[in-house]
């Protein structure tokens, strides 16, 4: 009857001070409160205005767990942006602000798919068109030229800048993870945020490739030179405390593969889509063409 | 435990003596509803001649262009969507868009296999890309609307074609440079009055623009085409 009688009747248990008392060996887990950590966040980053909706997708990030990859909805919160959002990732990967990192400031852990897809998009279909009107324009007064639409330039431009913007992060992610084994770094980036760092690094060329149109060589450099600078920098900047505390000699390996490899690309497609006017003229511009052209096939 | 049923008995041992009384009524009336008849008219339509089939889907093809060329709010489009239109639309451009013959060696103008490919293609990046941004369009909702707003860039490449017939100057160049503007940005207008609604409102914006690159680089075609002699 008493033992029944136990059982049926509600239990007391102790006081959870004295369980945690008891225990030393505990650990305790406290919760953040949200504008707290807000404003630390704000006192250590840098002095520009703060979107609420990137502080509230940071925090909502922490806590959503991600779906797996073969489900749309992974796929979605890689498209997870709104407007202004890529507006300002494109305007903070063109001008390079010292202190400012890509990664840290414009993506905090939101990299998206959106941005690198069509900037690399546009700028196929603007290369492709630019070096149609290019040579239409540059054989305009010649009588037997007849000026046919090269639909070949866009499968090729196609193929060049896709490769280069899936294949060098992909390398590079792979290196960083590798050199990241050997020594321990503070920064470490995933693919995405790489990938999202180079797809807007691209989107300088847009403008620099429809100057291009006008067929003058010392403004085709010198925009190379201008757009090399600024995303250069800016990509620089981004990896550059991922690298810092690597070897002298790989940091400065890792650095200028990256700025050659950008370089190589912006020349690579001026050489390839906008030099069809050495074919029959007979102008001293030809021949600074050929001479160009030399050069960077003996690179 | 046998004094817990013990004591559990008593608890339910009144619920034997609930009855429902026969005084409360039951109302209703069970029927099936009968509409099986009217389906039965509507599938049977292989009876009728082979001429109304045609003409039905003939109509309500020529019906959504009429849509596509005076872009008001309505929702035909998006409700009864079909293909048929799309699919005449593309094979027309891409026809008349190949030129013909391929005599020059350097024949760089786009084959009717790529401009076919860039349309379909295109229709598909573009309807997932506005479904990842989290649109509530279906997917062949959305291929539908893009295929039916091909329209005024066919009607431009039939107008281009016409005036390339008197020759290529520079005024004909003038002419079709403004008839391939106002074609693509109709189209771009009316895709987005269709797609636009469907978005959430802080990305209208990421949805629009691929659709305007997508019929940029068709009017681009259009344009420097050049028939060969």
């Amino acid at each position: 009857m008493a033992n029944t009688d136990f059982l049926l009747q509600f239990q007391e248990f102790e006081d959870d001070q004295g369980f945690t008392e008891n225990n030393q060996g505990a650990t305790t887990v406290t919760i953040d409160d949200p504008i707290k950590s807000r404003k630390q966040r704000k006192a250590t980053g840098t002095s520009f205005e703060e979107e609420d909706n990137d502080d509230k997708t940071e925090l909502l990030s922490g806590e959503k767990k991600s779906p797996p990859f073969w489900t749309f909805e992974y796929y979605q919160t890689l498209f997870d942006v709104d407007s202004h959002q890529v507006k300002n990732r494109i305007v903070g990967s063109i001008l390079p602000w010292p202190g400012k990192n890509f990664v840290e400031v414009y993506l905090r852990s939101n990299p998206d798919l959106y941005g690198p897809f069509w900037i690399c998009a546009t700028l196929v279909f603007v290369i492709a068109i630019s070096g149609n009107m290019s040579s239409f324009l540059v054989n305009y007064g010649q009588p037997k030229f007849k000026y046919v639409p090269d639909f070949r330039k866009v499968t090729m431009a196609a193929t060049a800048i896709y490769s280069y913007a899936w294949l060098v992060p992909l390398a590079l992610w792979g290196f960083l993870t590798w050199r990241n084994t050997k020594i321990t770094c503070l920064v470490s980036y995933s693919f995405m945020q790489i990938l999202c760092v180079y797809g807007y690094s691209l989107s300088i060329y847009i403008p620099a490739v429809i100057l291009w149109i006008i067929p003058s060589e010392g403004l085709r450099w010198c925009s190379i030179v201008v757009a090399l600078c600024l995303s250069g920098s800016v990509l620089v900047m981004t990896f550059w405390p991922a690298i810092r505390e690597d070897k002298p000699r790989i940091t400065i390996a890792i650095t200028s593969t990256i700025v050659i490899l950008h370089a190589l690309l912006a020349i690579g497609c001026k050489a390839f889509f906008f030099s069809t006017y050495e074919l029959d003229h007979t102008e001293p511009l030809t021949t600074k063409a050929i001479n160009n052209n030399s050069s960077i096939n003996a690179n | 435990m046998a004094e817990v049923e013990e004591s559990n008995k008593p608890l339910f041992a009144g619920l034997s003596d609930i009855s429902i009384s026969e005084d409360i009524p039951v109302e209703g009336d069970i029927s099936v509803p009968v509409g099986s008849q009217n389906t039965d008219n509507d599938f049977s339509t292989l009876d009728e001649p082979v001429k109304d089939t045609i003409l039905r889907d003939l109509r309500a093809v020529g019906q959504k262009f009429v849509h596509v060329m005076y872009p008001k709010k309505s929702s035909a489009l998006l409700r009864d969507w079909d293909l048929w239109g799309p699919l005449l639309l593309c094979v027309t451009l891409a026809l008349m868009l190949q030129g013909g013959s391929a005599d020059s060696e350097e024949d760089g103008r786009p084959q009717f296999a790529e401009v076919f490919v860039i349309i379909w293609f295109g229709s598909v990046i573009i309807t997932l890309n506005s479904k990842l941004l989290g649109g509530t369009i279906s997917f062949f909702q959305s291929l539908c609307v893009l295929g039916y707003c091909i329209l005024p860039l066919t009607v431009a490449m039939i107008v281009c074609r016409i005036v390339l017939l008197g020759g290529a100057s520079v005024v004909s160049f003038a002419v079709r440079l403004i008839v391939v503007t106002a074609s693509f940005s109709w189209s771009t207008f009316a895709s987005t009055a269709f797609l636009a609604d469907s978005q959430p409102a802080n990305r209208k914006a990421l949805v629009v623009y691929p659709v305007f690159l997508f019929y940029f680089v068709i009017g681009w075609m259009i344009l420097t085409f050049s028939p060969s002699q």
